[in-house]
C-alpha cells in the first residue's frame, strides 16, 4: 500500500533494498571517505551488481528501463546517508555525466561503455565547467579542431566531479568558433589516460569531501572520429537537456537530505535534557521543526510533480528550476536550524550534522545557481 | 527438494515502535513495515540452498492482511520461485499461523519448512515448534549452520553457552537464528523479475482452519525508562549495592 499517486511497490522495494544498502555499506564508513577524499571503486561495483546504476537504461545493457520517477525514490534513499560527498559521487555517474552516453550515443557508443557504466566498473564524469565560467555554458573556450579524421582538443575544465575517480569523461568544446555558442558546442568522449589529458589537481572543498573534484587539463589531446557524443554542433542542447535531469536529482537529494536531518534532529531533541524537560517540550524547537516539515513536504510533492513531468515526456524547465531555486535554499535553512538544535555538539565534528550543514551550501550554487533559476523560471512567468 | 518459507510482515525494525494511547496496542498506522528480519534470513538460506543444488523449488508463505503480498514479494525478489499468501486480517497468534502453515504443508508436500526463530514484533518465538508438533516432523531451532545429507539435515544450534550440532531426518522444520547468515540484497532487476511470479490467495478457512485468538491482551505498556547510573567510589562500595540494592550476588 504505497501513500503517494506517484509511488508504487516496485518503487517501495527498491526503496526498502537502497535504505538497507545505504544503513550497512555506507553510513559506516562516510569517516573514512571523508577523510580519504573519495568513495571506494568497490562500492559502486556493489551499487551495479544491485542494478541501481541503471535505473532508466535499457535492458539490453543491464539497466532496469524504469522512469524518471523511480530515479527520485532511489535519490531520496540513497541522500539519507548523511554524506552528501558520497551521495553525489553516485549521482553524478547515474544521472549527470552517463545520460550523456545514454541519450546521445550511438548504437556501438552504446554497446561499447553503457554495460560496464550500468555494471559500476568503468565510473563516468562530465567536463562542461570551466575555470572563465560555470552556469554560463555558452562561454566555454575548450576547443576540438578537426585533425584528419578525428579531433584535437584544447583547454581546461574545473569543479569537476568524479574527475579523479572517472574512467570515462564527457567532454564540452567549441567545434565552431563561427558559430553562435548553441550551434558551435560539442560533446566528446575521453578515456582515461589518452595522452595530453590530465588530472591538473585535485580540489579541496568546504563540504562534499568524500567527493573528488578536480581540474582537468586538455592540451592537444587527439580524439578518433567515433569520439564525437552526439551530432557535431549539437551539445549545447544535450547539456541543456541533461541539466533538467541533474536538477531533478539535486532537488531529490536536498529533500533527502534536509529529511535525514529533521529525523535525527527529532531523535536529539526527544531525547536531549534541558530546564527539567526534553528539548521537545519546548514550543520554539517544535514549532520551529514542524514548520520546516512542512517545508520540505511541500517540497518534496514539488520535485515528484516535476519528476512526472519529465517521465510523460512534457516540458518541465519551469518546475524543474523551480526545483533547483526552492531545494537549494531550502536545504540550508533546514541545516542551520538541525544544527541549531544540536546546540554546541551540532558543531563537533563527531556529529553528523555539522558535516550536512557543511554539504549543504554547494546546494544552492551548484548544477545551477538559485539566481540563475529563479531567472529561468521568471521567464516563464 | 522443495523448500517452503515462511516469511511476516512486522514493523520494520529500525522504527521506533510506539504503544497506542488506549494500551491496546502498538501504533501501526502509518508505520514502516518490513520483512521480519529471521524470515529474510530463512529466506536467503534456502535461496542458498537452491543455489547449491539442494533445493529444487522456493515457496514463500505469508499469513496476515492483504499488504503481506509486500513481504512475499521481497521474498521473491531474494529468490524464491512463488507466493503463497493466507490472507487475515484478524491478529494471528502463534498456534493459528502453525495450523496454516500445517494445511499449506499437507497441500504442497515440501520437504523442509524454514522460518525465523522468532518475530521481532511480538517475539513470541513458538510457530516453528507447533508447526512440527502439529505435523509430527522433527525439528532444529536456533539453526546457525544447516548442510543436508542423504535423507537428514546436520543442523548446529545456538543454545546457552555454546553450540550444539544435531542431525534431524526429513522432512524437517528447521527455524534461523542471526548467525545463519547474512542476507542479501534484492537487486532491481530481481525485484523486476519477481513482479512477474505467481503469487496465490487463499483465507484461513479455504485451509478449513479456525484462526480465532486463543489469547486476549489485557494491556500494553512502555517499558519503564531507564534510570540514571550511579558513581560507586569503591569496589567494597559496588559489592554492597549489588548484593543489598540490587540483589544480583
Amino acid at each position: 500500500m504505497t501513500r503517494s499517486i506517484y509511488d508504487d511497490e516496485t518503487l517501495e522495494a527498491l526503496r526498502d533494498q537502497v535504505r538497507r544498502f545505504v544503513e550497512a555499506e555506507v553510513v559506516p564508513h562516510v569517516e573514512a571517505w571523508e577523510a580519504a577524499g573519495a568513495v571506494p571503486r568497490e562500492v559502486l561495483r556493489k551499487m551495479g551488481e544491485l542494478g541501481f546504476l541503471g535505473i532508466r537504461y535499457p535492458e539490453r545493457f543491464g539497466g532496469s528501463n524504469l522512469s524518471t520517477l523511480a530515479t527520485v525514490a532511489f535519490v531520496e534513499e540513497l541522500s539519507r546517508s548523511t554524506c552528501a560527498g558520497f551521495n553525489v559521487t553516485v549521482l553524478v555517474h547515474t544521472d549527470m555525466a552517463s545520460p550523456h552516453l545514454a541519450n546521445f550515443g550511438s548504437p556501438e557508443q552504446l554497446e561499447r561503455w553503457l554495460p560496464d557504466v550500468i555494471a559500476g566498473k568503468t565510473i563516468t564524469a562530465v567536463a562542461v565547467t570551466e575555470p572563465g565560467g560555470g552556469s554560463d555554458v555558452a562561454a566555454l573556450r575548450t576547443k576540438a579542431e578537426k585533425r584528419g579524421n578525428g579531433w584535437r582538443l584544447n583547454g581546461s575544465k574545473t569543479f569537476i566531479t568524479n574527475g579523479a575517480l572517472g574512467d570515462l569523461y564527457f567532454v564540452a568544446a567549441r567545434t565552431d568558433p563561427d558559430e553562435k555558442p548553441s550551434r558551435g558546442i560539442s560533446m566528446f568522449i575521453v578515456e582515461k589516460g589518452t595522452p595530453g589529458f590530465t588530472v591538473a589537481r585535485k580540489l579541496d572543498k568546504m563540504g562534499w569531501r568524500a567527493s573528488d573534484t578536480a581540474e582537468l587539463s586538455f592540451q592537444d589531446v587527439d580524439l578518433p572520429a567515433d569520439a564525437l557524443l552526439g551530432e557535431a554542433g549539437r551539445g549545447f542542447y544535450a547539456i541543456m537537456k541533461n541539466f533538467q535531469n541533474e536538477r531533478i536529482v539535486l532537488g531529490a537529494m536536498a529533500v533527502g537530505e534536509s529529511q535525514k536531518a529533521l529525523d535525527i534532529t527529532l531523535d536529539y531533541v526527544r531525547q536531549r535534557q534541558a530546564f527539567g524537560g526534553p528539548l521537545w517540550d519546548k514550543q520554539a524547537v517544535r514549532q520551529k521543526l514542524a514548520g520546516l516539515q512542512a517545508e520540505v513536504a511541500a517540497a518534496r510533492q514539488l520535485v515528484w510533480h516535476a519528476a512526472w513531468l519529465d517521465s510523460q515526456g512534457q516540458d518541465a524547465v519551469k518546475e524543474v528550476s523551480m526545483v533547483k531555486a526552492l531545494c537549494g535554499e531550502l536545504v540550508n535553512r533546514v541545516m542551520y536550524a538541525c544544527q541549531q538544535f544540536h546546540g554546541g555538539y551540532g558543531y563537533m565534528r563527531e556529529y553528523p550534522i555539522e558535516r550536512m550543514v557543511r554539504d549543504a551550501r554547494i546546494q544552492s550554487i551548484g548544477g545551477g545557481a538559485t539566481e540563475v533559476m529563479l531567472e529561468e523560471v521568471a521567464k516563464r512567468m | 527438494m522443495k523448500v517452503l518459507v515462511a516469511v511476516k510482515r512486522v514493523i520494520d525494525a529500525y522504527v521506533k515502535v510506539r504503544v497506542k494511547s488506549d494500551g491496546s496496542g502498538v501504533e501501526t498506522q502509518n508505520v514502516k513495515m518490513s520483512m521480519n528480519p529471521f524470515c529474510e534470513i530463512a529466506v536467503e538460506e534456502a535461496v542458498r540452498l537452491k543455489e547449491a543444488g539442494v533445493a529444487t523449488e522456493i515457496v514463500a508463505v505469508s499469513c496476515g492482511p492483504q499488504q503481506s503480498q509486500e513481504t512475499i514479494r521481497t521474498a521473491l525478489a531474494m529468490g524464491a520461485d512463488r507466493g503463497i499468501l493466507v490472507q487475515s486480517d484478524e491478529a494471528l497468534e502463534p498456534l493459528a499461523i502453525a495450523k496454516i502453515l500445517k494445511a499449506v504443508v499437507d497441500k504442497e508436500q515440501p520437504e523442509l519448512v524454514l522460518l525465523g526463530k522468532q518475530a521481532v514484533d511480538n517475539d513470541f518465538g513458538q510457530t516453528g515448534q507447533m508447526l512440527s508438533a502439529l505435523l509430527g516432523w522433527s525439528q532444529a531451532t536456533y539453526a546457525s549452520k544447516i548442510q543436508k545429507a542423504d535423507g537428514e539435515l546436520t543442523v548446529t544450534r545456538e543454545i546457552d553457552g555454546g553450540l550444539e550440532t544435531i542431525k534431524v531426518k526429513l522432512p524437517a522444520i528447521v527455524t534461523a537464528d542471526l548467525r545463519l547468515n547474512e542476507p542479501r540484497y534484492a537487486s532491481l532487476p530481481n525485484i523486476m523479475k519477481a513482479k512477474k511470479k505467481p503469487i496465490d490467495t487463499m483465507s484461513p478457512a479455504d485451509l478449513g482452519v479456525d484462526a480465532a485468538p486463543r489469547l486476549s491482551v489485557v494491556k500494553v505498556t512502555e517499558p519503564p525508562a531507564r534510570q540514571a547510573g550511579v558513581k560507586v567510589g569503591s569496589v567494597a562500595e559496588l559489592v554492597d549495592k549489588l548484593k543489598n540494592e540490587a540483589k544480583v550476588i
